[in-house]
């Protein structure tokens, strides 16, 4: 099945010449991936869930680090109102090497991570999602079987200090949806460090 | 006497060698974004080269040699703006990098933390990713956007490009 997703992704590559990437409304194809427990997670593994918050994300970003006790208080607020985090380490242990495996796994342990951290090793999942940056959020909301990007972008407008943030695009995407709602912002940048893909 | 006359002097000395290193060493400027703006909007007759990084950022550090060439070779006309993405409390830190690195471009400490009011005032197409720098040739009008590590000889093809 994921190979002809990626034949598909491919094809339109080749016709478009533009690379694929997620946009707002847009059904997300089932990824899985080993997560730091060594067993392997799946997006459909959350049949019940209403969305995910997916979030590209890593160990040495300052960015990820500024940003890491909100991941995880976001997974405590919103994991049992059917929105959990699942995270996704997309950097290439080649090029960084304190984004390994081995350290995932030590980083997930130390902050006592109870959601997933996930490691892309082909970066295809990364590439398919059009993620640039750590940490990058997307928001997904589930419709029948599918779960389609609902937001893209930062968690807030303030990475270095939580409190002095004005605007939790994040919270009020998931918020919005949670309550029927439409999602106020769906689509913001931030500063972030760039992913780093193998041999570039 | 002489002992004393001596000493006034390598005290006089050291006094004047700390002023001209004073002189020479660049230091950081704490912006908001409306000074990046002007710089991006000005009519000068210089190639603007306005580079995005932080300290912390590596493939941002490595290219940094790549963009002070850039600014010592007078006669390509480019003025080379180092945008710093370091927080503002790290300010002590970007100078004393800025020094050790001898960097002789302009350096300005971008404080301005509500990225999404203004990442796609420096262009549209940018994620927010760094390295990222805008080269601009107000006279042309023409600009080009690289969200990427630069290459070697890349940012001299680029100036070029714009005429």
């Amino acid at each position: 099945m994921m190979k002809h997703f990626g034949l598909i992704g491919l094809v339109v590559v080749l016709i478009s010449g533009k690379p694929l990437k997620y946009e707002i409304g847009d059904a997300v194809a089932d990824f899985r991936l080993k997560n730091v427990d060594g067993k392997m997670v799946a997006l459909s593994d959350y049949a019940s869930a209403k969305g995910a918050i997916v979030i590209f994300d890593c160990n040495t970003c300052p960015y990820s680090r500024a940003y890491n006790d909100r991941i995880i208080a976001l997974n405590k607020k919103y994991l049992e109102k059917g929105f959990p985090v699942i995270t996704i380490n997309p950097n290439d242990p080649q090029m960084s090497p304190g984004d390994s495996y081995e350290e995932m796994v030590s980083q997930a342990k130390r902050k006592k991570y109870d959601f997933p951290y996930l490691v892309d090793e082909s970066q295809a999942v990364t590439r398919s999602f059009g993620a640039t940056n750590t940490p990058h959020v997307f928001v997904l909301q589930k419709q029948g079987n599918d779960f389609k990007v609902a937001y893209i972008g930062t968690i807030d407008n303030n990475s270095r200090d939580a409190t002095a943030a004005t605007k939790k695009y994040v919270e009020d995407a998931v918020d919005a949806l949670l309550t029927g709602k439409a999602v106020p912002t769906q689509n913001t940048k931030a500063i972030g460090c760039s992913i780093k893909w193998k041999n570039s | 006497m002489q002992l004393k006359l001596c000493r006034s002097t390598i005290a006089v000395v050291v006094v004047i060698l700390c002023s001209l290193q004073g002189v020479n060493a660049q230091k950081a400027i704490v912006v908001r974004f409306d000074a990046l703006q002007k710089i991006i909007d000005t009519k000068s007759d210089q190639i603007q080269v306005i580079n995005f990084w932080a300290t912390w950022c590596a493939p941002c550090v490595k290219e940094l040699p790549l963009l002070e060439k850039i600014n010592a070779q007078k006669n390509l006309n480019a003025k080379i703006t180092l945008v710093n993405l370091d927080y503002a409390d790290k300010l002590d830190k970007v100078n004393e990098f800025v020094v050790r690195k001898n960097i002789q471009s302009d350096v300005l400490l971008l404080d301005d933390l509500d990225y999404n009011s203004w990442i796609d005032k420096v262009d549209k197409s940018w994620s927010g990713a760094i390295p990222a720098t805008l080269i601009i040739n107000p006279r042309t009008g023409k600009r080009k956007f690289v969200e990427k590590e630069l290459k070697e000889g890349e940012l001299e093809n680029l100036i070029a490009s714009l005429n």
